[in-house]
């Protein structure tokens, strides 16, 4: 009995040796050199493995950052942190991008916009928008079928029950996944220091608008007059008021405005 | 030792005890990597590699080593320990000659080492061919006919599930219920094989 465990320990013991001298060798051998800045670009990353940036994962963004062919500021959930501590790494100074944060520009949920047909079928936008364009009545806004709910991977948005996206600005990194799926471009992504931004990007205007959707935007164009936008900074294009990002003096345009477009954010 | 028996078993293992609906083995990566058809194509190729090299290696370690010590006894962790250290071995060797392959393999090399598939197939081995003539081909036979059964296993599944992701599947059974409900009825299917014989 006890030459039996002998032998057992023995040869067990002994297999286990030989393999990890084999393993020990073959790392030698077959052994890749791997750049070091690679690891410490990894780490510096946000570690998410999102795939914003467009690589697969923190790890081929690394390989591709350390080789010149990315940019840190790609790394939008990293943010300022992340470009900064890349630029120290590989020694090439960055800037980083301003940060942004997705809107929905549109407010025509199930109770303010119109329907023309009854809808039964596949929950996807992107599906909807092939098969003729929607079952909404205006053909430029929100399906509400959540396709940007799912393409965003931290989270950021979630349905209301009036079948309109809500987006959850602190946890939106303003990578743009929702913006590229959103077959109506409704979503867009604009920078954090704007204050406000107009909830409706129907370019129908006057009676055809209130026929279809109570939130719209009619182009009555009270936005733009002197007297309730005194810098002057709104004009209408495309039957929507356009501004500049920094457009401070919205307060009575927001107040005045017959469809309640404006959105102030709660930033 | 004819071509008919050896047919006999790749149809054996690969459908009438198929790993996966029979014999209820690797069950972790059938729920979890079929989501996709890709990822399950690319685990089910890992797999059939593993385990048709492996069948190879087990072979040769108990017929050369324990048998001749008379330490049968031990073949199960003797054959974990040369499972372990094969699959890492063909893990190093093709990060270095085929990256490519390496991407494309590489994440599920790892997550097969001791999918207990893979040991499954060893251990049937040995209580089934060990000792028989011409027992090297037939494990071989057995390991490539395994791999092949449980990756038509995953491509069903892969195939059913990315279908039931348009389906209207009540709340409660979205996800993994309605993918453990497919898995039971998928089964059921392969009973169909039972009896299957030559």
């Amino acid at each position: 009995m006890y030459d039996v465990v002998v032998l057992s320990l023995a040869v067990l013991g002994l297999m286990g040796l030989c393999l990890g001298l084999i393993l020990a060798l073959f790392s030698r051998i077959f052994a890749v050199r791997i750049d070091p800045r690679i690891e410490a670009v990894a780490g510096a990353l946000a570690g998410l493995n999102c795939g914003v940036c467009g690589y697969a994962g923190c790890n081929a963004m690394a390989e591709a950052l350390v080789a010149g062919k990315a940019h840190a500021r790609q790394c939008t959930p990293g943010g300022a942190a992340v470009v900064k501590k890349v630029s120290q790494i590989l020694g090439k100074e960055e800037l980083p991008a301003e940060p942004r944060v997705a809107v929905v520009r549109c407010r025509g949920g199930k109770d303010e916009a119109r329907e023309k047909a009854k809808y039964r079928g596949v929950e996807d936008c992107v599906a909807i928008e092939v098969l003729e364009a929607g079952a909404k009545s205006c053909i430029y806004g929100c399906l509400g079928m959540g396709s940007c709910v799912s393409a965003c991977p931290f989270g950021a948005i979630r349905m209301t029950p009036d079948r309109l996206p809500e987006i959850v600005e602190k946890k939106c990194t303003g990578c743009g996944k929702c913006v590229a799926i959103c077959p109506r471009h409704v979503i867009a992504l604009i920078l954090r220091r704007q204050r406000v931004y107009c909830g409706c990007v129907s370019r129908d205007k006057g009676a055809r608008v209130k026929q279809i959707c109570t939130a719209g935007c009619t182009a009555c164009g009270l936005c733009a007059l002197p007297a309730i936008t005194p810098s002057g900074r709104v004009v209408l294009k495309n039957n929507l008021p356009e501004f500049p990002p920094d457009w401070d003096d919205f307060a009575t345009a927001a107040e005045k405005c017959p469809s309640n477009c404006f959105v102030i954010r709660g930033g | 030792m004819n071509l008919f028996e050896l047919f006999s078993i790749f149809i054996g293992v690969a459908l009438v005890n198929n790993f996966i609906f029979c014999q209820f083995l690797g069950l972790c990566p059938y729920i979890g990597v079929t989501e996709r058809t890709s990822s399950a194509m690319g685990m089910g190729m890992a797999v059939i590699f593993v385990m048709t090299l492996s069948s190879i290696i087990t072979w040769a370690i108990y017929e050369w080593v324990l048998v001749p010590y008379g330490i049968t006894y031990l073949y199960i962790i003797a054959f974990i320990l040369v499972i372990a250290a094969f699959v890492q071995l063909v893990e190093m060797f093709l990060q270095k000659s085929v990256p490519a392959l390496y991407r494309a393999l590489g994440i599920y090399l790892p997550l097969i080492t001791t999918n207990c598939a893979v040991l499954g197939v060893a251990t049937l081995n040995k209580q089934q061919l060990f000792g028989t003539p011409g027992s090297l081909i037939k494990c071989i036979v057995q390991g490539f006919g395994g791999g092949i059964g449980f990756t038509l296993a995953m491509l069903i599944m892969a195939g059913i599930r990315e279908r039931l992701d348009f389906a209207e599947v009540p709340q409660s059974l979205r996800g993994i219920p309605i993918a453990l409900i497919t898995a039971g009825l998928t089964a059921i299917g392969f009973l169909g094989f039972a009896g299957l014989s030559f």
